[in-house]
């Protein structure tokens, strides 16, 4: 009676040879899964704290400050700038660099004085729901707490300080609304870095990559050969999901269409030069795979597509300035949602144009100097 | 050639003292030699031995550790770019694009070498002829045989007009009537003026070689035409000369004969032994000897070497003189 499992001692057998030899496969595939639990276990804290926020005190005299006093030790709110006008309250949180603008008005201090009701108008950006959530709460909270410290000294008095929240944009918390912006960054990059990386590793695992060489090719005209193609298909899966997002999922589009077409020039920049790189560094299209999905996940959780950024703990949200896609999320909520302008995201499209050149000139160096020598 | 030229500028290839170390490791070590306009010119070594280094070193690929090396004129140092320019190259594997039409693929290597339109046009034709490749024209690479594909390959490398080819094993895999006519072929163009640098592990090849060189571990040990390797005192050493004996046993007669003094060294080759044997050897004894014990001797008759027996012998000399250098 033949064995059926005959042969099962030398598969094993290779098979732990094959991971030994490869101990860099088996390394990522233990870590991957490590990493993920990590930035779940830290990055999401669903009580968000420290957001951003911006403050315009007309008042300016004793009330007014303690007002603000108590909002920044509520923890929620991290005041990082103060502002003068409503003109400069309204563009910190278009732009993105703020997520709740405060306005205490000019008369707070007179009005309680006169024990009459004083309002405070908090702008918040509702294109976050979790962020704005909190913020409604908090806000109000402390708005009912000062009241009521204010009533327990004199119980004639009315409600005395009157939180007035305003959702800011996306003003029905649609969820489509404030995913489907952050989800078009992610689908690009999938796009993009795996073509890139796959269409060079490809020529190196045929040989083609070394007949090249022999050639008066050089790595620059290889490289841009080779991202230009991507480039447009790139910009048309763009175009793509754009058109999906404002008429499938009705996501309404508050910006310049044409602003964020141009935007997205150079996250697909940095995203095709990410893909040489890994390319540079992948002999094998399964090399390719793992790297790629290495640079897929931090894009998913340290960019703000799921966490919001400023409520990661100090190491992630500092990781989050490396990671391409925090950028360009900002560029699509900024347009989609905030109605943002150029005037407001250059500094963002100028950081991935950055980052796309310094990524393309060290792939090209790469191929200069190490793949020639195998 | 009258006066034969020692000025590097005047040969295809001029390497000297040629050095390439990869960490503590001399994957290339001293080596100097020199190939003709319009020679075929064979490089012979095992794997491993560096015949790809020198190949990558003599294309600028790759940067020299030490010495000097002129492509076409050109120092491979400095004019590396210009040398990729007038050279082409064919690698051991098929390193086209299967997902590309025969036609595209010598268009693309057109635009490589940035071909004026009309010339372009003009070397495809030119191409497609030579290479017989008009029927295949709109056929992906990939549906191509072993043989058509290596066609397709070397009309890739020589679109440009190249002066120089290399060839890294280019009939590794082929059949026996491809290999045949892909040599035809080199002959034809050897007869234009092309130079060539093959490297290979058929002995019929080298055979074919107007100059062989083999490298062994790094080192060269044989330079020159076949027939003047085949004379090497290393090869066919003063008071000895090679004998071929045919018989039906070879396995038994090759143990019995390695016993009889006065062979030096034998091996089987097909139906017969390969032996080399001191001259004052008797030919009518070593058959009797051999019938005494029983084989079948058809015939036993004198023996020119062949580059095998060459490569053979030089490599046990130099395998015993590595062995003695490390212990």
């Amino acid at each position: 009676m033949p064995n059926p499992f005959r042969g099962f001692g030398a598969v094993f057998y290779k098979e732990v040879l094959h991971v030994r030899r490869d101990p860099g496969t088996l390394f990522f595939s233990l870590l991957i899964p490590l990493l993920q639990m990590t930035v779940l276990g830290f990055g999401i804290d669903t009580n968000v704290r420290q957001v951003n926020t911006v403050v315009y005190n007309a008042d300016g005299r004793q009330e007014s400050r303690e007002l603000i006093d108590r909002l920044k030790n509520s923890d929620t709110f991290h005041v990082i700038r103060y502002v003068e006008n409503d003109h400069d309250l309204n563009d910190m949180i278009i732009s993105g660099k703020a997520r709740v603008g405060i306005k205490i008005p000019v008369d707070y201090s007179d009005r309680l004085i006169h024990q009459m009701s004083a309002q405070v108008l908090v702008l918040i950006d509702g294109s976050d729901s979790s962020v704005a959530g909190q913020a409604i709460n908090v806000t109000t909270s402390i708005g009912l707490d000062e009241s009521l410290r204010r009533s327990v000294a004199d119980q004639t008095a009315p409600r005395a300080v009157d939180m007035r929240p305003k959702l800011l944009f996306n003003p029905d918390s649609r969820s489509p609304n404030f995913f489907l912006p952050g989800l078009t960054a992610i689908l690009l990059l999938n796009v993009t870095t795996f073509l890139t990386a796959f269409a060079i590793v490809r020529e190196k695992e045929r040989g083609t990559l070394e007949q090249l060489f022999v050639t008066p090719v050089r790595p620059f005209g290889l490289l841009l050969g080779k991202l230009l193609p991507y480039f447009a298909i790139g910009f048309f899966e763009l175009c793509n999901i754009v058109f999906f997002m404002r008429f499938v999922f009705r996501v309404p589009i508050h910006g310049s269409v044409l602003l964020l077409a141009f935007l997205s020039l150079p996250y697909i920049f940095v995203s095709l030069s990410l893909g040489m790189l890994i390319s540079s560094k992948a002999a094998t299209q399964g090399q390719a795979m793992q790297l790629a999905f290495l640079t897929i996940l931090p894009s998913i959780f340290f960019s703000g597509y799921i966490f919001p950024r400023e409520t990661m703990p100090l190491g992630f949200y500092i990781v989050s300035y490396f990671v391409p896609a925090s950028y360009f999320i900002n560029i699509t909520r900024g347009i989609i949602l905030r109605g943002a302008g150029f005037q407001h995201l250059w500094i963002d499209a100028l950081a991935l144009f950055a980052m796309g050149t310094f990524l393309l000139v060290i792939a090209a160096r790469r191929f200069s100097n190490k793949i020639i020598m195998t | 050639m009258a006066t034969p030229s020692t000025n590097p500028a005047d040969a295809a290839i001029s390497a000297e003292h040629l050095v390439r170390r990869f960490g503590a490791v001399t994957a290339v070590n001293d080596i100097s030699f020199r190939v003709e306009k319009g020679e075929i010119f064979g490089f012979l070594g095992p794997n491993g031995s560096g015949k790809t280094t020198i190949i990558k070193m003599l294309t600028g690929l790759l940067p020299l550790s030490e010495g000097d090396a002129w492509v076409q004129g050109l120092n491979v140092r400095t004019d590396a770019e210009a040398v990729r320019e007038r050279i082409g190259y064919m690698s051991q594997k098929f390193s086209l694009y299967d997902d590309l039409t025969v036609l595209e693929n010598l268009t693309f290597y057109g635009r490589i070498y940035s071909l004026p339109a009309e010339r372009m046009r003009r070397r495809i034709d030119e191409i497609i002829q030579l290479n017989g490749l008009e029927p295949y024209l709109k056929r992906l690479a990939a549906q191509l045989s072993g043989g058509w594909k290596q066609r397709l390959a070397l009309g890739c490398a020589m679109l440009h007009e190249p002066k120089l080819l290399f060839l890294d094993e280019p009939t590794a895999g082929i059949d026996p009537v491809a290999r045949r006519q892909l040599w035809d072929l080199l002959f034809e163009l050897s007869g234009q003026g092309i130079t060539f640098f093959v490297t290979t592990h058929y002995m019929d090849e080298a055979e074919r070689c107007s100059h062989v060189a083999y490298i062994y571990y790094g080192k060269m040990i044989a330079d020159g035409t076949p027939a003047e390797l085949k004379q090497l005192p290393d090869v066919q050493p003063a008071g000895t000369e090679r004998i071929e004996i045919i018989t039906p046993e070879v396995t038994r007669a090759l143990r019995l004969a390695r016993h009889i003094p006065g062979i030096r060294s034998a091996t089987i080759f097909g139906e017969s032994i390969h032996a080399l044997v001191e001259d004052h050897f008797n030919l009518v004894d070593l058959r009797a000897q051999l019938q005494k014990d029983g084989i079948t001797v058809t015939d036993i008759r004198p023996l020119t070497a062949s580059l095998e027996d060459v490569f053979v012998e030089l490599t046990y000399k130099h395998q015993a003189l590595l062995e003695a250098s490390r212990a």
